[in-house]
């Protein structure tokens, strides 16, 4: 079985307030997709995040990822090959400098300092952040932070990338280096976002959550095109789709 | 808004020192852990009255922050954050204890003035080591080192994680206040507003730890602090602690201060 398969069945969480967020949530990801996630505030998009890298546990239902199955033993081989890269990089950068940060992954996964310095080198030379190795994170811009939370979650080398909506608070810039970088990789990508002309550009697959279900998995051009299904889903259809002559 | 960039700027200020270069900071964390504690236990074994004893000890804060390069600004503003704490502690003694046991000159120094100064003095020289340790050697890098020294595992997480989030509480702080001064318009605030602010604070920066240690057991994070820094002990770091701690034993055994002082004036003491 690929490594790089995320199959998620009849997946149910509740949270202990009562709040159901997750009521069934079924679908499967195969290698090397890229694809997004959507739905509007509530939808169960975070929570269902939050179970791709073994932070919560099924409470009915299944998650696999590659070989594993999702439970309590399994966890630290899911996160393993499950990259997660946070809404918010502060949360995700929580080392004094930028190179101790990204080395943090490879450490914890048992390689020796000289592997894992290797590993940290590479990721940050792969998102364009090499020349800021010495820098504190909390000192770049937000676009350079988002980046090097990036290197930090690649120098784990994983074979599924998942990002919590990964161009929020990014200029036009940063967001079109961001998306070319993401377009650049070849992992495994399920990107939970509100932004749909970044879902029109890079991912032919979109899954619409709505109320902890799933409401529609497809296509991308035709779900996003579809203007009744994204009203009704607290969506929108994207401006690019609205139109098809070039601007 | 002046004052919040100056204490924003504060965030992390330790761990840039951390990253300077300098004799000091090549020094092994352990054994810069090891002097610390001698220097405190020195510190701490002095009688509650003594001043003069404790003086010569202050070599060591002085010749460290000399040595490591360290700013005394940056250093003096963080022992004035926690100057209120030992000054509550020792505030009430000059009250409580009024027995003359010295004279300075002609005045008359009651045992309360003496021990609260005692307690100010000791303040100085343990919080001012504890910040040059902090200073010297990073907190991942301490925090491994005194694993290493046999501190139980989850103490030293605990003391990372302790670190780590009270800058996380400060930044939330911050940002809170930022929007209070925005919406306060100068005005006092009451008391029970300023219960809900401790009460939000507390959550949020409950839920930021949160996240941040999802970030951190997402990379692989298990309870074991592994850093770079590979732990190197040499002749160095054995002259380092030896040296010191024959200075703190010399010190406490002979009082240096009183000693010079009768050498100058020449009386035999």
């Amino acid at each position: 079985m690929s490594h790089h398969l995320v199959e998620v069945k009849d997946l149910v969480f509740t949270y202990p307030d009562g709040t159901e967020a997750l009521r069934g949530v079924s679908f499967r990801i195969t290698h090397g997709e890229c694809v997004a996630v959507i739905g509007g505030n509530g939808a169960g998009k975070s929570t269902l995040l939050q179970h791709l890298n073994g932070y919560l546990m099924p409470q009915r239902g299944d998650v696999r990822v590659g070989d594993f199955s999702l439970t309590p033993e399994t966890a630290a081989a899911v996160r393993r090959s499950v990259g997660m890269v946070f809404q918010d990089s502060d949360d995700q950068l929580f080392m004094p400098t930028v190179f101790e940060d990204v080395v943090f992954g490879p450490l914890h996964l048992g390689m020796t300092a000289g592997e894992a310095g290797k590993r940290a080198q590479d990721a940050l030379e792969r998102v364009g952040m090499a020349h800021l190795r010495d820098r504190p994170p909390y000192k770049l811009s937000a676009g350079e932070k988002r980046a090097v939370a990036i290197a930090t979650v690649l120098s784990g080398v994983p074979d599924v990338l998942v990002m919590d909506e990964p161009s929020s608070n990014l200029d036009p810039r940063g967001r079109r280096r961001l998306m070319e970088l993401l377009r650049s990789f070849e992992h495994t990508r399920i990107i939970a976002t509100h932004d749909l002309e970044l879902v029109v550009e890079l991912c032919p697959r979109v899954i619409v959550l709505d109320g902890g279900r799933v409401m529609a998995d497809g296509p991308t051009a035709i779900l996003l095109g579809d203007e009744v299904l994204m009203l009704r889903h607290g969506l929108e259809k994207p401006h690019s789709l609205r139109h098809q002559h070039p601007h | 808004m002046p004052s919040g960039m100056a204490q924003y700027r504060e965030v992390g200020e330790l761990d840039e020192l951390a990253r300077m270069d300098s004799p000091v900071h090549r020094l092994d964390a352990r054994a810069q852990a090891l002097t610390t504690m001698a220097f405190i236990l020195a510190v701490m074994s002095y009688s509650r009255y003594e001043v003069s004893g404790l003086m010569p000890l202050l070599i060591y804060p002085v010749v460290l922050i000399a040595a490591g390069k360290l700013p005394v600004g940056v250093l003096l503003r963080k022992l004035a954050m926690a100057a209120p704490f030992a000054l509550f502690v020792g505030i009430f003694n000059p009250l409580l204890d009024r027995h003359v046991v010295a004279t300075v000159g002609s005045c008359p120094v009651s045992g309360g003035w003496l021990s609260f100064a005692s307690i100010m003095i000791r303040f100085i020289l343990t919080v001012s080591a504890a910040l040059i340790l902090v200073s010297c050697t990073g907190i991942h890098r301490l925090c491994a080192g005194l694993e290493r020294l046999g501190m139980p595992r989850v103490f030293a997480v605990q003391l990372l994680f302790l670190y780590r989030y009270f800058f996380v509480i400060g930044d939330e702080g911050l940002r809170m206040r930022r929007s209070v001064e925005i919406r306060s318009a100068g005005s006092a605030l009451g008391f029970t507003v300023y219960g809900h602010l401790i009460g939000n604070l507390l959550v949020r920066a409950m839920d930021r730890a949160q996240r941040i240690y999802r970030a951190m057991v997402a990379r692989g994070f298990d309870g074991e602090i592994r850093t770079l820094n590979r732990m190197a002990w040499g002749w160095r770091e054995t002259g380092f602690v030896v040296g010191w701690t024959a200075f703190f034993l010399v010190a406490r055994v002979w009082n240096l201060a009183e000693r010079l002082g009768a050498q100058l004036m020449g009386s035999g003491l």
